[in-house]
């Protein structure tokens, strides 16, 4: 490694520094920014010629003067060192420890910027991961490998479910445990203790490797940070053959750093500022869950991220969607009413759940039960809107069986305990005495054979 | 190394886009750089320099570093070996990188696409003698490439001359010569079972045809409602779970192809995996072979490099017309042509291009106009028939359709499937929206459904459709005075409405009878429903009270007749169907005789 170190900064602006004359410098590369004071800032090369190199600073450009920066080409990419010790360490979003013990110690270092896993390579995501929620586990399940974000808003209990997951999620007769990867971006301080004061106290902080960049940190690190998160649950997963979870939040935090970048740069903007390449990079990140052939250990990852204005068609959230294999919604109305945890049924969706359960699964029936409930409480839902605008009295009989299906579904089954860890047998059992308030042949998406098994009027 | 190899160095890299010192490159040629030997391709010359598109990351690449020209533009290779395949946006063939590389992708790596070993048994055309004029195109031979596709091999569509020669019957590999043409300027080509192709030129053909048959989906929604021609253009725009990717799925799986493309465009790794593991096991419903023995893969996930996404659509359409050349029908599905825009966007933002809406540059329409339009069915050079049908899914942010993608991509194309995000949180699929939804050729449909299936086609057609409307303007009432307001033909119509989404509209991907319809069970689930609902509509006129109607067992068994009777059960259909009506014929003279008797 040959680092070289320049005095030509020729130009600031935001967070990027221009240095003249400095030849053959490797796009990507990895540079350090030393001030008048002495003080270091981190930095990475974002366009590469023989007369300018651009560079993009970490920390920003405030209070650099162009005469007496030094700056320091690192001839390699940013990288991570990784080993077993990583497991209940805290590290920033450039890999520093945050936990004042000492920085890792490894031959093994690795590029945060990995390469796209090759579609050949995967293996499809089947195994049923029991978190114990029945919204989740019965409506929308979540196998291992999947990428299934949480959709929140500011004062939503994103966190406390996130931790519930964490807490509770395990494969039905299988006690391993994952080892949780845990990145946060621009977070509040109570929120990490949050995280923080779970882990421990539900035991797994020595399985858990936390990434952590606070409110007050710079942004910019939030960019690095969930590559360096990734990097280590691959390691993990792959080389160590563990099965990761990776929570990251907020993603909302992650594009806004982004879209700062971005603009200090000035790229040309899409929707909303941000840049035409957020849907490319956040499925740079999304994409590295996963389960791949001959490797023993798996990647499932829940971001979360909060919906600004609670708009789901802000590009955050919809490119998330577009990319992640579903999306766990979360409504301020249930959670208004006090209903814990307030998943909204009706726009969340887990695509990998067809082939991870059923059958040889979880239960023959679970499939049908599912599209029921959501076929049911669509139509409850406009019931409750028509009785909204006419009045319940004048509601048909039949309709209001749907009005009273929808308050049930709403307080016993999407309604439960922030330690209440339910079975997926309990899920389905709960979910049959709702439909059971239906005579069967109002019930068309379940079978006959499942009715006769299950429906309470059959018994 | 050719001797036409151009050297030259890198000057500058910003991103994706690298300049170049090359002199003689051309605008579109193909170039390797830096030490790693990454691809590319030119996009513009500005004086000495060239701006290339690199396929590949760029990350660790070096002012000064090394670039050279091939000397072609981007092109493909075509011959057997390609069906059954997966390749990613450049057709580099991933279970081979797989094996030789690993999980990941690595850079600068590039197999050949198609296997240079692998011998293929090749008859000769008959009556093809030496001396014969021969055109590019012309049939010279077929090889057995899977058990289903029986490869034509045909002479490339840019050479013609005299036949010299011709290889017998025997086994061959693709580099082996198994003929040879003299041009009229004495020049001798070897032919090869393989040719190569530029993405970026369509093929030639001698003329276009109109379509004449829909391709048949086996998705009622899709081919009773709004029906594609085969040779067709189809887009497929809906918001994120909507189902873009489980309709084109579904095509790929039922259509009445000879051949299927189907291009992952910036879209999940795992959907590609999803198809690379069920279609080896699910066989096609008109050959009952297995599914994979006809389709072939193109692969650029959303996390691998945008540029190569780009090219990934050219990639597929070019493999589209080869396939048709051969006188097959091909459909090509393209999930998401949208991200494809995006990499275009992309490009011109890192060129300093002005944008004109959103982002995207001025030529964005024309782009997409020029793909959609190497759709067609055309008469081939060699006097056959063939056809390419283009299905492109449109991914429009925040689901509004009237961005620039899904708006210009509207006025291009035939038919519309226009998919709903309430119709989904309803659970409601295929969540195709019957009233944003549009097809130009049911004209030409129907004249197929009336001689193949049942002259009432068009009529039940448009029956079904007007209630469904009626449904749409009965619903708002309610929603704004209460079902009391209703008559009882009224509230029969939204009861006959609702036995057409969930008997005939609502089909599940999932289940193992639902999934396939053919057109006679298509038409036969249409027809029962519409009879039972005239039953019921002349019970209503009799006089006898709406309320009984519901309740009745049959109704609900008629929901559920899709998923008990599969396409070949058609009898067992007619059975119902016969057993349906003469439970409303008792009501019907029970009520008769009622009505005698007070009168
Ligand atoms: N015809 C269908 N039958 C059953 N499920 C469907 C159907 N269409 C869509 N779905 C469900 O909707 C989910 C999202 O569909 P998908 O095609 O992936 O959406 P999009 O590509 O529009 O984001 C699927 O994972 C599946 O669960
Ligand atoms: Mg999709």
């Amino acid at each position: 490694m040959s680092a070289k170190e320049y005095r030509t900064a020729s130009a600031a602006r935001g967070g990027l520094l221009t240095v003249a004359n400095v030849p053959n410098i490797a796009f990507g590369d990895r540079v350090y920014i030393r001030d008048k004071q002495g003080n270091t800032r981190n930095g990475q090369v974002i366009r590469s010629s023989n007369e300018e190199v651009l560079v993009q600073v970490f920390e920003g450009t405030a209070e650099l003067d162009l005469e007496s920066t030094w700056v320091r080409f690192l001839d390699e990419p940013v990288e991570i060192a990784l080993s077993p010790e990583i497991l209940g360490r805290v590290f920033s979003g450039l890999g520093e420890p945050r936990d004042y013990r000492p920085p890792i110690v490894s031959n093994l270092r690795r590029s945060i910027s990995a390469a796209a896993f090759n579609p050949a390579a995967r293996t499809y995501p089947k195994e049923f991961i029991q978190t114990g929620i029945s919204t989740i586990d019965g409506l929308n399940s979540l196998v291992r490998g999947q990428k299934l974000p949480i959709f929140s808003a500011s004062g939503l209990p994103h966190n406390r479910l996130a931790a519930q997951i964490v807490r509770q999620a395990k494969l039905p007769d299988d006690d391993s445990r994952f080892s949780v990867v845990f990145a946060a971006m621009g977070v509040s301080y109570a929120d990490a203790r949050f995280f923080q004061e779970e882990f421990a106290s539900s035991g797994v902080l020595g399985n858990v490797v936390m990434f952590v960049n606070m409110a007050d940190d710079p942004p910019v690190e939030r960019l690095t940070l969930p590559r360096m998160a990734l990097t280590a649950a691959e390691y993990l997963a792959f080389d160590l053959d563990r099965h990761v979870l990776v929570v990251m939040t907020d993603m909302t935090h992650y594009a806004e750093a982004l879209r700062e970048v971005a603009t200090a740069k000035g790229d040309v903007p899409a929707r909303k500022g941000y840049p035409g390449y957020l849907y490319s990079d956040l499925a740079e990140i999304y994409e590295r869950s996963g389960r791949i052939k001959d490797r023993h250990g798996s990647i499932t990852l829940v971001p979360v991220l909060s919906m600004p204005s609670d708009d789901i068609t802000h590009p955050i959230p919809d490119l998330t969607g577009y990319i992640t294999e579903g999306q766990i919604v979360l409504s301020r109305e249930l959670h208004n009413q006090g209903i814990y945890p307030p998943v909204h049924i009706s726009p969340s969706l887990s695509r990998l759940m067809k082939d991870g359960i059923g059958k040889d699964f979880t239960r023959e029936d679970h499939p049908h039960v599912s599209n029921q409930l959501y076929a049911l409480y669509a139509r409850a839902l406009e019931t409750r809107n028509l009785a909204s605008i006419i009045g319940a009295d004048e509601l048909s009989a039949r309709d209001r069986r749907y009005l009273e299906f929808a308050d049930a579904f709403e307080r016993r089954f999407v309604q439960q305990g922030e330690d209440e860890d339910r079975s997926i047998e309990e899920t389905l059992n709960l979910a049959w005495d709702l439909l059971s308030s239906f005579p069967p042949q109002a019930l068309i998406r379940v079978n006959e054979t499942e009715i006769a098994k299950y429906h309470r009027q059959s018994e | 190394m050719k001797q036409e190899d151009k050297k030259g160095t890198i000057q500058d890299i910003n991103g994706p886009i690298v300049t170049i010192k090359l002199p003689g490159v051309q605008n579109g040629e193909q170039v390797r750089i830096g030490s790693l030997g990454l691809y590319g391709e030119v996009i513009s010359l500005e004086g000495k320099e060239a701006l290339a598109q690199i396929y590949e990351s760029t990350e660790m690449v070096r002012p000064g570093e090394p670039a050279e020209g091939l000397g072609h533009p981007l092109s493909v290779e075509l011959g057997p070996g390609l069906i059954g395949g997966i390749f990613d946006g450049v057709q580099r063939p991933l279970e081979a990188m797989f094996l030789k590389a690993g999980d990941q992708i690595p850079r600068g790596l590039s197999p050949l696409p198609l296997d240079r070993e692998k011998l293929w048994h090749f008859s000769p055309t008959e009556n093809l003698e030496p001396n014969m004029p021969i055109i590019g195109g012309a049939r010279i031979g077929v090889v057995q490439e899977t058990e289903t596709v029986e490869h034509r091999i045909i002479v490339p569509p840019n050479i013609e001359g005299e036949l010299i020669e011709l290889a017998p019957e025997g086994d061959y590999n693709l580099e082996e010569t198994i003929g040879q043409v003299r041009d009229r300027h004495g020049k001798v080509h070897h032919l090869k079972l393989y040719h190569r192709w530029p993405v970026r030129k369509p093929r030639p053909y001698q003329s276009r045809d109109n379509g004449v048959e829909p391709l048949i989906t086996g998705q009622r929604i899709l081919d009773t409602f709004f029906p594609l021609l085969k040779g067709s253009k189809c887009a497929v725009p809906g918001p994120f779970g909507a189902g873009k990717t489980v309709v084109q799925h579904q095509v790929a799986r039922w259509a009445n192809a000879d051949i299927v493309i189907y291009v992952g465009c910036g879209e999940r790794g795992n959907e590609l995996v999803d198809v690379l593991d069920s279609f080896p096991k699910l066989k096609d419903p008109y050959t009952g072979r297995p599914l994979m023995d006809r389709t072939l893969l193109i692969a650029n996930t959303s996390n691998m490099p945008v540029v190569a996404r780009e090219a990934s659509i050219y990639v597929g359409i070019t493999i589209a017309e080869y396939y048709r050349d051969q006188g097959y029908d091909v459909v090509m599905l393209a999930d998401s042509t949208s991200r494809w825009a995006e990499a275009l966007r992309e490009v011109s933002g890192r060129l300093g291009q002005m944008p004109v809406e959103e982002g995207y540059p001025a030529y964005l329409a024309s782009r997409l106009a020029a793909f959609y339009e190497r759709a067609g069915r055309v008469e081939t050079m060699d006097c056959g028939k063939g056809s390419v049908t283009l299905i492109g899914a449109v991914s429009p942010p925040g689901g509004d359709f009237s961005e620039p993608v899904t708006s210009h991509t509207k006025e291009i194309i035939q038919t519309f499937w226009a998919l709903s995000k309430e119709l989904a949180d309803a659970r409601h699929y295929p969540a195709i929206d019957w009233v944003d939804s549009f097809s130009a050729d049911v004209g030409t449909a129907a004249e197929w459904w009336h001689e193949n299936i049942d002259r009432g086609w068009e009529k039940r057609r448009a029956q079904a459709l007007g209630m469904l409307a009626r449904d749409a303007e009965l619903s708002r009432i309610v929603n704004l005075v209460g079902p009391e307001a209703l008559s009882s033909a009224q509230r029969w119509v939204l009861e006959g409405a609702a036995l057409i989404k969930e008997g005939v509209l609502q089909q599940s991907a999932l289940d193992q009878v639902d999934t396939f319809s053919s057109p006679e069970k298509q038409f036969m689930l249409l027809n029962l429903i519409l009879s039972v609902y005239d039953e019921g509509t002349a019970l209503i006129e009799l006089g006898v009270p709406v309320q009984e109607l519901p309740e009745m067992p049959i109704l609900a068994r008629l929901r559920r007749c899709k998923e008990l009777y599969d396409s070949s059960q058609i009898d067992q259909l007619k059975a119902f169907r016969d057993e349906a009506l003469n439970d409303f014929k008792e009501i019907h003279s029970e009520y008769a005789q009622r009505g005698e008797q007070t009168a």
